[in-house]
């Protein structure tokens, strides 16, 4: 997309690049240095993707000692570092910086130990999210949290993003979600914060780790709950003729006292491009589609289900299906879980925005964003965690075409004013990364980021670790230290404060 | 009149030297003040949970409670802000009106220090972060916080979070505040998470007749797909005839044998489910009619409060301890415990809750070298008259007390926010 400002290049670094690379190749493996251009090739972006940029070096460490070392050695040659685990991440996190060692987090893919009597896995942080609950369900277990990339994504990166999926108004996001971390400082300190027991004394060090976005340290190792899976799982598919009924409907059975296992709506345009992509079975005369899942023992899915039902059929339904078999009910979700490239394959780009909004304002934040996709001549499907709040509005446009990628931009801009102005925030799950770094001096006042910054500071003093991320850097709208917002010279600059 | 008049007038104190701040900018303007002074104060709110902790090193006092009230209630939206101060009492009655809840449970101790109910605020809730019995199913306070605003240690008004379930925008400093014992910020105001309240709840007894037989029946229960949503377990400690008639008038049931050991699990839900989950983990625990009692609604409800008031300690003069620890170890320790210290065990095997009747602190350390041991930490929860705090009553390790005291400094560089409340030089 548009520039983005990263931190500025230490020329004296990328003078320096062959004796780092030696040095590097001394404290792990040399097969495990890549400093050839085709070798760096594959790092030089996360998911989003309309970033790039060549790392001075990649460096793919064993083990905690390994990393250990490595982030010494750089904190005292002040060479700055990033993190990364899968690279599945949205917001442009794991974006290599020039004068930057990437610290690939790739060959920690193993799980260390899995404690039925604890409810507890132990794994290092390259391990895929599904693959802990590939290693547990033999046994009738399973790990919560389910970001769509699930399949690709680290449990690493989960814990640097906080993510969470559809299921996270029942479960939680992966903050709930985790017992303990194995964290390096910067200085290469090695440090744990909690274990197998709940709930650590003192300050919740994990807490903050988690979400923080690889700013903090470099996570090496993650104590992941497990959960036992429910006897019954059972899915309603719903059409509705309108965004407000659907919308109401949602927004009632969670005030009627049901927390849905997960609950997910799809607006019309979704509807479409992802049945004619998967073949899901949808009901096409449908304004709005949604799709409950209820998990429990038999006899409470079925009532809750009963009262689904209800509900719906009150806000005028135009269908409505219950799934009464294991495949029924995943071909109730092959289309939702299908949406992205079922976009992908409408369009030469899509761009997927990510805020949250209360539930009440589904219906608000729809309409406004149909009115938006009018006014930028643009197509935009939605897709929204209806459980949890979470938004993500895929705006369908063409890379190549310089106009219609500022008119997306600006078009994204407006949805994430909106979803402020409504009460929500600017990311709920895809983290700011670069993406959104410069919302954050719309969300948040002086005092608040500084604060922020303060406990970057503490942590990493001399802003090595992951820098030009998540907060706007000194030449944009922080100098000395300090920030403050240039009105009307920001990317979004008319957002609200909240 | 200027803050620094007011801090020094008795407009703002009390006959006790206290200082009531009516609103989040006097929060500020005092603490701002307080900073310039190099003058640290005690943070409270209704002094319900003051007791835990180390007494701090400051002059002054500022309590927190007229920052009282609710700002902003939405039951559809599955969330309530609050300021700070809001009595626990006033937020649980409001909720219920709505059939909702804090699904965390909070606990009260106010039957520990005086032998009466005294939940105090949600601030102090917040800043301990001690869950009641639902725990190990829905989390701890930490867990349900959205968000929260505050005052640091250098008079700057500073929020996080917001009122939305996913948000990761910036670092998650409500984590932070919880369980931070008023050290980082002043407290001004908090957003919780809140759940719809079960339709109805049952509990079952078991007799247990040896110590591994209590924890393979908790790792029954906590391996099944019939959620329970609480499971302690009450030892007889046949030696101590005092803690015997205690343990057998607090759990006087009609439906609970007494004189004898027991487990209790809860279950809730609705009607027909609960009756289903019941059945279920009867098979799986190889249970029959015989050898279970079951506590219906009006019993089971009562329980589970005594056992979150912790009355069983009611205005104990003992030291109280707090151990966590991962449940498989739970076993070990019950032997050790056992006719050594009176206690019982919550969250299905992980939480001890533990009287040492000791002057001698080297109990006290002898139980926290277990507690590192086994994987866990322990808190002295309250100490005895005669606790001279030699063995401190935190559980740190050298990497996270210098990690703390950097965070610290972040927040409250010099250090006018509890100081020494957790650990010493934080």
């Amino acid at each position: 997309m548009s520039e983005i400002a990263l931190p500025k290049i230490d020329s004296s670094i990328l003078n320096r690049r062959s004796e780092i690379v030696k040095k590097l190749s001394k404290l792990t493996n040399i097969e495990n240095v890549l400093s050839e251009a085709d070798e760096l090739r594959p790092y030089e972006t996360d998911a989003l993707s309309v970033y790039t940029q060549t790392p001075l070096a990649v460096v793919l460490p064993e083990n905690t000692e390994e990393v250990s070392e490595i982030l010494k050695y750089c904190h005292s040659e002040n060479i700055k570092v990033v993190p990364r685990g899968a690279g599945t991440g949205l917001s442009g996190g794991a974006l290599p910086l020039q004068d930057a060692i990437l610290l690939g987090l790739g060959k920690f893919n193993k799980i260390l130990e899995i404690d039925y009597e604890n409810k507890c896995v132990v794994t290092q942080p390259g391990v895929t999210n599904l693959g802990i609950t590939y290693a547990v369900q033999h046994k009738g277990f399973y790990y919560a949290p389910d970001p769509s990339s699930q399949l690709a994504c680290s449990i690493g990166g989960n814990v640097a993003e906080n993510s969470g999926g559809v299921h996270s108004l029942k479960y939680g996001t992966t903050t709930n979600n985790i017992l303990g971390v194995q964290m390096v400082m910067m200085d290469g300190t090695i440090c744990r914060f909690g274990g197998k027991s709940f709930d650590q004394e003192g300050y919740d060090l994990m807490g903050l780790i988690c979400g923080s976005e690889g700013l903090l340290g470099v996570v090496t190792e993650v104590t992941v709950k497990i959960l036992k899976t429910p006897e019954v799982v059972r899915a309603a598919l719903i059409g509705f003729p309108s965004i407000k009924e659907g919308g109401d409907a949602a927004s009632e059975i969670i005030s009627s006292g049901i927390v849905p296992a997960g609950m997910e709506i799809m607006d019309k345009a979704l509807i479409e491009a992802t049945d004619n992509f998967s073949k899901a079975g949808y009901p096409r005369d449908a304004e709005l589609l949604l799709i409950v899942e209820l998990d429990g023992t038999e006899s409470e899915v079925n009532e809750l289900i009963k009262k689904v039902e209800v509900i719906c059929k009150k806000n005028n339904c135009s269908s409505l299906k219950l799934s009464n078999s294991e495949k029924e009910r995943l071909s109730f979700w092959a289309g939702r879980k299908a949406a992205f490239p079922a976009c992908g394959a409408m369009a030469p780009d899509y761009y997927c925005m990510d805020g949250s909004i209360p539930r009440g304002k589904l219906a608000e934040a729809l309409l406004e964003i149909k009115k938006l996709s009018e006014k930028y001549e643009l197509p935009v499907a939605n897709c929204f965690h209806a459980g949890d709040g979470n938004l993500h509005p895929l705006i369908m446009f063409d890379g190549n075409d310089k106009e219609q990628l500022r008119k997306t931009e600006e078009f994204g801009s407006e949805i994430l004013k909106t979803c402020v102005r409504l009460g929500g925030v600017i990311t709920g799950e895809h983290g700011v990364g670069i993406e959104k770094r410069e919302l954050m001096c719309e969300m948040f006042n002086d005092n608040d980021i500084q604060q922020q910054l303060s406990i970057k500071k503490s942590l990493d003093e001399k802003n090595l670790l992951n820098p030009g991320k998540v907060y706007p850097i000194l030449r944009k709208c922080a100098e000395e230290g300090r920030v403050h917002v240039h009105k009307n010279k920001d990317k979004f600059p008319d957002l609200p404060r909240f | 009149m200027s803050t620094k008049i007011k801090i020094n007038s008795q407009i703002f104190q009390d006959s006790n030297n206290i200082y009531y701040p009516k609103d989040e900018s006097e929060v500020s303007d005092l603490i701002r003040e307080l900073y310039k002074q190099d003058s640290p104060t005690e943070i409270i709110g209704n002094n319900s949970k003051s007791f835990i902790g180390n007494k701090t090193q400051s002059a002054n006092t500022t309590s927190l409670s007229k920052i009282s009230g609710i700002i902003d209630y939405r039951p559809e939206e599955l969330y309530i802000k609050v300021k700070a101060c809001t009595p626990i009492n006033e937020i649980e009655q409001v909720l219920s009106e709505n059939n909702q809840e804090l699904a965390f449970e909070p606990i009260d101790f106010g039957y520990i220090k005086e032998g009466k109910s005294n939940k105090g605020t949600i601030a102090g809730y917040l800043s301990c972060n001690y869950a009641g019995s639902r725990r190990f199913k829905v989390g701890s306070v930490r867990d349900h916080v959205l968000g929260f605003k505050g005052v640091n240690g250098k008079g700057d008004i500073i929020k996080s979070g917001g009122t939305v379930v996913k948000n990761v925008t910036g670092y998650d400093l409500s984590k932070l505040i919880a369980g931070s014992f008023g050290t980082l910020v002043a407290l001004t105001e908090i957003t919780l998470k809140v759940l719809p309240k079960k339709d109805s709840s049952k509990t079952v007894i078991i007799y247990p007749s040896n110590f591994e037989q209590i924890y393979d029946f908790f790792n029954k229960l906590s391996s099944s797909s019939s959620e329970i949503s609480g499971a302690v377990f009450i030892p007889e400690q046949s030696k101590d005839k005092d803690f015997v008639t205690k343990k057998n008038s607090v759990f006087k049931f009609n439906d609970l044998k007494s004189n004898i050991s027991f487990i209790a699990f809860r279950v809730e839900g609705d009607k027909i489910s609960i009756e289903e989950k019941i059945n279920n983990l009867k098979k799986e625990l190889k249970l029959s009619n015989s050898d279970i009692s079951t506590l219906d609604v009006y019993q089971s409800e009562p329980f589970w409060k005594k056992v979150n008031n912790l009355e069983v300690f009611e205005k104990t003069e003992h030291n109280l301890i707090r151990m966590v620890i991962p449940p498989a170890n739970g076993s070990k320790l019950c032997k050790h415990l056992e006719n050594n210290h009176n206690y019982f065990v919550d969250w299905c095997g992980s939480l001890f809750w533990i009287e040492v009747n000791s002057k001698k602190e080297e109990k006290i350390k002898d139980l926290k070298k277990m507690a590192k041991d086994f994987g866990g930490y322990l808190t002295v929860i309250k100490t005895s008259s005669e606790y001279d705090y030699g063995e401190a009553i935190f559980t740190v390790d050298k990497v996270r007390l210098m990690i703390s005291e950097k965070v610290k400094q972040s927040f409250d560089p010099k250090r006018i926010l509890n100081p020494g409340k957790m650990y010493r030089g934080i």
